[in-house]
Order: structure tokens, then C-alpha cells, then sequence
């Protein structure tokens, strides 16, 4: 009789960094999103082309290949990183350029109307874009950020290859120590649906409460 | 500046989309104070002159001058350059303008809507900005709705909204772009009397597009009617709608009546 509980504890240790590496992760893509997003709107040829080129290579290329790379490439010209960093860095980054192209759309889809009432009341550029396109704008990206919130998480699986003691990782170990496949893998399987449940409830309750009033019945 | 200078000097202005000419060396003038209406056919290009006065377009050729100063321009050791941001906001303060479909920002309750641009562009502090907005509300009627937000208003009570917010800003010049023609008819007057009052209280100037020809009537000193891009008549408003000399004039007052408009 294998003494499971210890094991579990194991997949637990795992979760938490899966946990961690979701959230650092979703926070970096976060701000790549927006540079880039907004950056491809831009005025100026040089950050639209900077952001085009980042969003195109991040998306046009593996996952698998970006950790390698940022993991095992990267000390080459001297910059070592944990792991951690890596996996951050890359999952990041990767979610990050999916995530621009959501941006982009979700400001695009804000009518010409409210611009042309930002200029009637000689609201500048940014001011309008902070006070009346972005807030609009964010409800129309939040449902399709949960999803990219949820691809990272599955994402974060990758990063065990890169010897990150995460979920898949902590399974694996299990497995190679107790023999058994069925029990580990289930139960990562279980933690990961239930930590996407966990993201699908949040993003959609944030949903709520920023709708509000909107439609002007849930005021 | 004197007082008989014209606030607003249209100067041989064009406006092209793609193929079409909206307008086509247009020039017009109009006085500090003055209460104009702009009527005539759609594609006449009456809410395009709006549109160019705000900034909401460019023009392809011509001047404009607003309160003495180039609009599109910038004045550079005696010669003309396009201008700048930085030269059109602060022409822009000048201006106000009303919109068909209101415009309003739906994340933001009505207060909200008729403060931000005071206290963002002028630097107004939150008190001031919602006194000066409760004032206006008051004055438009929606004192009582300040904390509604505006998809819980009619469409009357959203026009009235966007005009207090449009005054929030007090420019000199208010623009009003066919601000009842997306109305239920039975709000076209509580936005009309409204914008009666304003005219009667203020020294604003202010243009109006509109098909509302009894309204045009009521409100303004002198009526424009346009047609192709052009002038075809002007004059006071009873000249116009009671004796419109030009073919042009007649034929449409007379299909605007056919239509079940009021004059």
C-alpha cells in the first residue's frame, strides 16, 4: 500500500508553483498586452512596427521553443536566469502577444462616436483613451482575457521540462517513485480544471460588477 | 477686437470624400451672438461644416477663422503653417458641440458626463465642476437624474445631458448638429425648449443643423440654406420660410411640408 499522502503533499508543493507561475505570468502578459496592444495603434511608425514584430514572433513561434530558448540559449550571452524567471518570462510573453491582438481589437470596437465626443471636449489623446475608450474597452477584453488567462495555466506545463518543480513536474515524480500513473495524473488533471473554474468564476464576476449600470437595468 | 467682427470667417474652404465634394469654396460669416440655422437637403453639407468647425474633419482648402484666429492654421513670423495639437486645443476651447446621437459616455453617470472635461482640460476641482454641472442640469431639467446613468435615460433626457455637458466647458460657440432628429417625437420639444431657453438667455453663438423648419423658424436671426456645398439663400427667417426667392429654396420648403414637417 503506497502511503499517498505524502505524495500528495507533493502535488500540492506542485500546485503552488503552478499557482505562482499563473499569476506572475498572467501579470507580465498583463502589461506586454497593453504596451503592445496600444502600441500597434499608435502613431508613430517605429512602435507600431516594434509591437507588430513582437506580437507576430511570439505568436508564430512554439511555446516549447521560447522556454528552451530563454532557459538554455540565454546564458550564452550572459544572462542566467532561475527557472522561475524563465518560465515567467516565457509563458509571459507568449500569452502577452495573444493577448495585444485582444487589446487592439477591444479599442478598435469602441464607436467613433465616443472618440468624436473625446474631441468635442477637448479631451487630449491619452486623457481620452484613460477615461473613456480604455474603460470601455476593458469589459469588451475581459471575457477573452480569461481565456488567455486560462491558456497560460495550461501553458505552465511546459515549464516543468526545464526541471520546475510545478504540477506536471510533482506528477511525474510521483509516478517514477510510486509506479503508479493513474492516481497522479487524475489528480493533477482535477487541479488544473478546478484552477481554470477558479480563473472562468473570477474573470466573470469581475465582468460583473464592471458592467454595472451599463445597460442601465443592474444599476 | 471690435464688437462687429464676425466670430466665425469662413474663408473659400473645400471638402472632398473620395470623389464627392461636399464642399466647394464655401465662405460665410457669422457674428458674435448671432443664433443661425443651416437647413437644406441631406449630402448639402451642412453638418460637414459643423464637423469642420470642431476639428472633426479637415478641410482640403480655405480658411477659417474663429474669435480672430486661424483655426487650421498657425501664425509664424508672418506665414501661415498647419496646425499643431497643441494649437487646436486651444482653438477647440472656443467650441461646443451637441451630436445627433448624443455621444454620451455610458460608463459614466450624468454628473460624471458633465464634469470630467471641466476638470480634466480646465484643471476645474471636483466641487467647483459639480456645482457649476448642477447648475446646468438644473437649467436643462435633469437636476434630478445627476447619479442616473444614461442608458437608464430617454433620449430626450440624454440630449439634454449632452447639452449641459457641452456647456460645461462655456465656448463661445455652440454647435448643434440635428440633436432632435433621433428623437421619439413626442421628446423632440422638451429638447427644443430647452435649446429655446438657451438662446433667449445667452450670448452664446450658436449654429443648428436641422429639418425641424418650424423650429429653424423660432430659433434663429437668419437661416442658410444650402445646397451641393453651397449657399443658395440666406436671409431672416421669415424671408426664407415665407418668401424664398431662389427655385431651389421653394422646391424644398415645399417637399419638407409634403413630408408632414412643420413650418
Amino acid at each position: 500500500m503506497t502511503q499517498w499522502s505524502g505524495y500528495f503533499g507533493l502535488i500540492l508543493q506542485g500546485a503552488l508553483v503552478t499557482i505562482e507561475l499563473t499569476l506572475m505570468g498572467s501579470v507580465l502578459a498583463l502589461l506586454m498586452a497593453f504596451l503592445a496592444g496600444m502600441g500597434r495603434l499608435s502613431r508613430f511608425f517605429v512602435l507600431r512596427a516594434l509591437a507588430t514584430a513582437y506580437i507576430e514572433f511570439f505568436r508564430g513561434t512554439s511555446i516549447f521553443v521560447q522556454l528552451f530558448w530563454a532557459y538554455f540559449v540565454l546564458p550564452f550571452i550572459g544572462i542566467s536566469l532561475t527557472p522561475l524567471q524563465a518560465g515567467v518570462l516565457a509563458l509571459g510573453l507568449n500569452v502577452g502577444a495573444y493577448a495585444a491582438e485582444v487589446v487592439r481589437g477591444a479599442i478598435q470596437s469602441i464607436g467613433r462616436e465616443q472618440y468624436e465626443a473625446c474631441t468635442a471636449l477637448n479631451l487630449g489623446r491619452w486623457q481620452g483613451m484613460r477615461h473613456i475608450i480604455l474603460p470601455q474597452a476593458l469589459l469588451v477584453m475581459l471575457p477573452t482575457f480569461g481565456n488567455n488567462a486560462i491558456e497560460l495555466l495550461k501553458a505552465t506545463a511546459v515549464v516543468s521540462l526545464i526541471s520546475l518543480t510545478d504540477l506536471t513536474f510533482q506528477a511525474q515524480v510521483v509516478r517514477a517513485q510510486t509506479g503508479n500513473t493513474l492516481v497522479p495524473f487524475t489528480t493533477i488533471l482535477i487541479i488544473y480544471f478546478i484552477l481554470a473554474l477558479l480563473i472562468s468564476w473570477g474573470v466573470r464576476s469581475l465582468e460583473r460588477r464592471m458592467a454595472r449600470g451599463l445597460d442601465g437595468v443592474r444599476a | 477686437m471690435s464688437a462687429s467682427a464676425p466670430i466665425i470667417k469662413i474663408d473659400g474652404i473645400s471638402k472632398s470624400f473620395g470623389s464627392f465634394k461636399v464642399l466647394d469654396g464655401l465662405s460665410m460669416q457669422v457674428m458674435p451672438g448671432e443664433k443661425l440655422a443651416l437647413i437644406g437637403p441631406s449630402g448639402s453639407g451642412k453638418t460637414t461644416i459643423l464637423r469642420i468647425l470642431m476639428t472633426l474633419e479637415r478641410i482640403d482648402g480655405g480658411h477659417i477663422q474663429i474669435d480672430g484666429e486661424q483655426l487650421y492654421h498657425m501664425e509664424r513670423n508672418g506665414q501661415l503653417l498647419p496646425a499643431d495639437e497643441r494649437h487646436l486645443t486651444r482653438m477647440r476651447q472656443k467650441i461646443g458641440m451637441v451630436f445627433q446621437l448624443f455621444n454620451l459616455f455610458p460608463h459614466k453617470c450624468v454628473m460624471d458626463n458633465v464634469t470630467l472635461a471641466p476638470m480634466l482640460t480646465k484643471g476645474t476641482p471636483r466641487a467647483a465642476a459639480e456645482k457649476r454641472a448642477m447648475e446646468l442640469l438644473e437649467m436643462v431639467g435633469m437636476a434630478d437624474k445627476a447619479k442616473n446613468m444614461p442608458a437608464q435615460l430617454s433620449g430626450g433626457q440624454k440630449q439634454r445631458v449632452a447639452i449641459a455637458r457641452a456647456l460645461a466647458l462655456s465656448p463661445k460657440i455652440m454647435l448643434f448638429d440635428e440633436v432632435t432628429s433621433a428623437l421619439d417625437p413626442e421628446l423632440v420639444e422638451e429638447v427644443m425648449n430647452v435649446m429655446r431657453k438657451l438662446a433667449a438667455e445667452t450670448d452664446m453663438t450658436m449654429l443648428l443643423v436641422t429639418h425641424e423648419m418650424g423650429f429653424a423658424h423660432d430659433f434663429a436671426d437668419r437661416v442658410l440654406f444650402f445646397d451641393r456645398g453651397r449657399i443658395v439663400e440666406e436671409g431672416k427667417p421669415d424671408e426664407i420660410f415665407r418668401n424664398p426667392k431662389q427655385e431651389r429654396t421653394q422646391g424644398f420648403l415645399k417637399k419638407i411640408i409634403a413630408a408632414g414637417h412643420r413650418v
